[in-house]
């Protein structure tokens, strides 16, 4: 650990060679002696210190802008047309102005992994101590925080220690929010390369977080067998009265199920969540259940069958209050960052708190004690239950079809819908009595009810909905794997060469929100396929929600199908949006682990490593959030490509290579110091997909890697080969930048394959030990 | 000229915005007068009907017709070849998209960049972001064959029932044949 600051004041001291007055020594950051790695090149990186390890990277994945609109809007100077070649009042132009837009999401989303991070380490802190021990996985767990070790060179042992490293990424935050100042960065590839460093700290974020609740919690320990719990809209037993928290900060909901389990209640309440609270809920007791991902929450709430509703931070809808109304359900906020209006009752005594909700007088409260709001909600819920009787506000079926009967068609819903869902015609066909149409939207809708601001006749469409898919909804119960949290040293060792070599052809991160084109059984569907095909898929988030939601012919889930081991064919469900930082762990302990390369401050050689080396691929296919925008960046800086679907190209900008321009695709052979053309591999950084095929077809692309072995790529072509055939119905054009040398070929495809490299002129190429970077070359070609 | 609303109302690009295509001889006067026009054609054409058919039958009879090179993006290549129509290209949205911005390209034949972009069938919002970056860092001339309108193409035709979509369609087929 480290010790920042260090600040040594002396008087005055009488040497041989003459008296010293008012001497003062300040040392930054003082190392711990103890750990035998040698500090690297970056610890603790300022905003410049890995700039030229991003302008590589953008060399060869340029950024390609795609405007939401013509304007900048952000000073007094503005609105300020920006079309083309123009530039606004300040000098700014359309590139350096979206490059900023894609740096402000980035710090809005790292300022919420690292304020997320801050309120547990300091409420863990106040509960457990700061001497309480970092442990993510006992014995099993050696390198217990890769990504800080990577980025601020220091190994946490306990709690206290990573306040330390917060203290560094709040200020790193800071510097780059500044940065999108007017008047400040001018170039977009500045702002772009300080995009990367605002995933590198939200990363270490991420990973602060996780292991501070791990450690302090007693979430599952780097567990491949982490308990199997139930998700799904039918899962709370509607009898008891039932809790629901929403959000990403779990203390409040531990304080819940705390005060249940002390007071031997946990019978005769429900607690349930919505959101990634829901995964941790569930990490810290398998008897708490999860609803759904984020997209589940006006669908639940409006049912009726929440009696109480309590609130942390991130991702809950603005209007959860006046939904709670609604429904009669109070509601406690509990999170500084989302207050909804409430009074503070924090200070009060729970006995004011309970009877001004039980009574109506409030419609809920802000309480800031995670202890206290767990007695509150508690001995609220088991008093307002009886009395709401689960109130709904889900209309009945004639209600329906009379109500549809006052529709215009005016179409004004289906140009609200994010995706554009037939929704008039359903209502149409609700009007003649037919309901099915409109239990069939259901699945592609993502929960926003904007349809329903637009209705100019007031429609509840989204409850129409919500009726319509009744009984489809009541029976929906699945099993999903309890987040595991890291991943195990010994599983890094075990697959680490099979993983480098490219005979695991790749590890695949199915995350983010639920933000999705037609529903999350895409999702379902493409981590089945890599499973089967023996990658390693990891899950976090909505998305590990989404592939539960998935049943086959024998009633089994995608956890149930397969082992939560980081092994060939693993289906691993991490944990929340925090415990993404294991998967982006994972690739880091490959290059330190299996290839003992140093982590300590040694970024750009790590990243580097992963690369040239890790197939590892990020799916976000519902990425919506700017916590999703900033965990992707930190990915690419890291060199793992990130795959959105098609809402995610409103992220405004991409990061795509060209496979045309031979020139980009050179690297260092480390061996010879030579350049050698190692093909377009991974081709893009940050790709926009329009179908879950052509993602598909792109996961199994992007894992090639310049590093991989004959057999590694001749598995990995395979994949890519045989999916693209399948999906696109065509053998794809570009398999000769794939081969290097014959021994590339599957055999399978053997005369296939030949034939196409024949007509295409292939000439053999060698497989480099590849790195962009000079200084790891071992010998320089004379 | 005619006035016009996003197809999904809160899409507001800002001052410049699409001219309205009134009727099918503008899109066959933009062809005619190209020098290298392309068709891009997204998945969404594969899966809408029309008139009894796809989509997608209706603009490969445009391509035909006007002898436009398409690329087929996402994954619907085989739509194409089961139709017995041979696309320029499989490549994705993003990918033609990008090489289309750079003015150095020299195109899917190598004879040179391309002057005017016809786009249909990519989802709408992925659609609308694509021609902004087009809009605004390419010099390329756009053409939305959806029927939505598509404000930061240069010309696209407004929102428009599947009939009239149907009727817009074989027109310019029909037309740019020199029927």
């Amino acid at each position: 650990m480290s010790k920042k600051a260090a600040v040594v004041r002396v008087k005055e001291l009488e040497t041989d060679i003459g008296v010293l007055r008012d001497l003062e020594l300040s040392v930054g950051r003082i190392f711990e002696e103890a750990w035998a790695e040698p500090v690297g090149p970056t610890p603790y990186p300022s905003l410049t210190a890995l700039r030229e390890w991003d302008l590589r990277l953008l060399q060869r994945y340029q950024p390609f802008y795609m405007p939401f609109c013509d304007v900048c809007c952000l000073c007094t100077f503005g609105k300020c047309d920006l079309t083309g070649d123009r530039r606004g009042a300040c000098g700014l132009n359309m590139a350096a102005q979206q490059s900023r837009i894609v740096l402000l999401a980035c710090c809005i989303g790292a300022a919420t992994h690292i304020g997320h991070a801050r309120h547990l380490v300091e409420h863990l802190i106040e509960r457990f101590g700061r001497a309480c021990p970092i442990d993510v996985g006992g014995m099993n767990v050696e390198v217990e925080a890769p990504i800080t070790r990577l980025v601020c060179g220091i190994r946490p042992k306990t709690l206290g220690d990573l306040e330390d490293v917060l203290d560094y990424l709040e200020g790193q935050v800071t510097h780059l929010l500044s940065a999108t100042h007017t008047g400040q960065e001018g170039s977009n590839l500045d702002f772009e390369s300080k995009v990367l460093h605002a995933g590198m700290v939200d990363h270490v974020g991420l990973e602060v977080a996780d292991i501070a609740q791990v450690s302090a919690y007693g979430f599952p320990k780097a567990d491949p067998e982490a308990p199997l719990t139930e998700i799904g809209f039918g899962v709370a037993d509607i009898s008891k009265p039932v809790i629901l928290v929403i959000g990403h900060n779990v203390p409040s909901s531990v304080g819940i199920i705390d005060y249940l389990t002390d007071r031997g209640l946990y019978g005769d309440v429900e607690v349930v969540g919505i959101c990634c609270t829901a995964h941790d809920m569930t990490r810290y007791s398998p008897r708490a259940k999860i609803v759904g991902p984020i997209s589940w929450q006006l669908r639940f709430i409006r049912s009726g069958i929440p009696d109480l509703i309590v609130v942390d931070e991130q991702c809950i809808r603005a209007d959860t209050l006046v939904e709670a109304q609604r429904v009669r359900a109070p509601v406690i906020a509990s999170s500084e960052k989302n207050c909804l209006g409430l009074p503070n009752r924090t200070e009060s005594s729970p006995d004011e708190a309970v009877a001004d909700l039980v009574q109506g007088k409030v419609p809920g409260v802000l309480i800031l004690d995670p202890e206290r709001v767990g007695e509150v909600a508690v001995r609220t819920v088991l008093e307002v239950a009886p009395r709401r009787e689960k109130f709904k506000v889900i209309p009945e079926v004639e209600e329906i079809v009379e109500a549809a009967k006052r529709c215009t068609v005016c179409r004004d819903c289906q140009r609200a819908c994010p995706n554009s869902l037939p929704i008039p015609a359903a209502v149409k066909a609700a009007a003649g009595g037919d309901l099915r149409p409109l239990a069939g939207l259901l699945d592609g809708c993502v929960g926003c009810a904007r349809c329903e601001s637009a209705c100019p006749n007031d429609l509840p469409l989204h409850s129409f909905m919500v009726k319509a898919a009744e009984e489809s909804l009541k029976g929906e119960r699945f099993k999903i794997r309890v987040g595991r949290g890291a991943i195990q040293d010994v599983e890094i060792r075990n697959v680490g060469g099979p993983i480098v070599l490219g005979e695991i052809p790749g590890v695949i991160a199915l995350v983010g929100c639920a933000n999705y084109p037609h529903g999350g059984g895409e999702v379902a569907e493409i981590a089945e396929e890599f499973a089967r095909r023996r990658y390693i898929v990891t899950a976090t988030g909505c998305a590990a929600m989404s592939m539960a939601m998935q049943k086959d012919e024998e009633g089994k889930t995608i956890y149930e199908r397969h082992p939560g081991a980081f092994d060939a064919g693993g289906v691993i469900n991490v944990g929340s949006c925090v415990a993404n930082a294991h998967i982006a762990g994972a690739a880091i302990k490959i290059a330190s682990i299996f290839a003992r390369r140093s982590l300590r401050g040694n970024y750009e050689e790590i990243a580097d490593y992963v690369l040239n080396r890790v197939g590892a691929v990020g799916v976000a296919w519902g990425a919506m959030s700017q916590k999703a925008a900033a965990i992707a960046s930190g990915f690419w800086r890291l060199g793992v490509p990130v795959i959105v679907g098609p809402h995610g190209s409103k992220y405004r900008r991409l990061l795509l290579g060209r496979k045309d321009r031979e020139e980009d695709w050179y690297v260092y052979d480390a061996r010879t110091g030579g350049k050698v053309y190692a093909g377009p591999a991974p081709e893009h950084l940050f790709y926009a997909a329009e179908t879950k095929e052509e993602a598909m077809v792109m996961i199994a692309k992007l894992c090639m890697r310049p590093n991989d072995t004959t057999r590694g790529r001749a598995v990995k072509l395979t994949h890519y080969i045989d999916l693209h055939r399948r999906l696109y119905g065509a053998l794809p054009d570009d398999i000769p930048l794939y081969v290097r040398t014959a021994a590339d070929i599957p055999l399978t495809m053997k005369d296939e394959i030949l034939g196409i490299l024949k007509e295409r002129k292939w000439k053999e190429g060698r497989i480099p030990d590849p790195t962009l970077l000079p200084r790891l070359i071992r010998k320089r070609v004379e | 000229m005619a006035k016009a609303e996003p197809w999904q109302a809160a899409e507001i690009p800002g001052p410049a915005k699409a001219l309205v295509i009134t009727k099918p001889e503008v899109v066959v006067a933009m062809v005619r007068r190209a020098r290298r026009p392309i068709l891009i054609v997204g998945h969404e054409a594969a899966e809408t009907d029309l008139g009894g058919e796809r989509a997608v039958d209706h603009l490969i009879r445009v391509a035909r017709a006007g002898k436009i090179p398409v690329v087929a993006t996402a994954h619907i290549l085989g739509e194409f070849l089961k139709r017995r129509f041979r696309p320029a290209a499989s490549m994705s949205a993003v990918d033609i998209a990008n090489r289309l911005r750079d003015p150095g390209w020299k195109g899917l034949d190598g004879k040179g960049p391309y002057d005017l972009a016809l786009i249909a069938g990519v989802p709408y919002p992925m659609g609308w972001v694509i021609l902004s970056g087009l809009k605004h860092f390419s010099g390329l001339r756009t053409v939305s064959m959806d029927p939505y309108y598509h404000p930061q193409a240069s010309w696209s035709f407004p929102n428009l029932s599947r009939e009239e979509w149907e009727k817009h369609l074989k027109a310019v087929g029909e037309k740019l044949g020199g029927k």
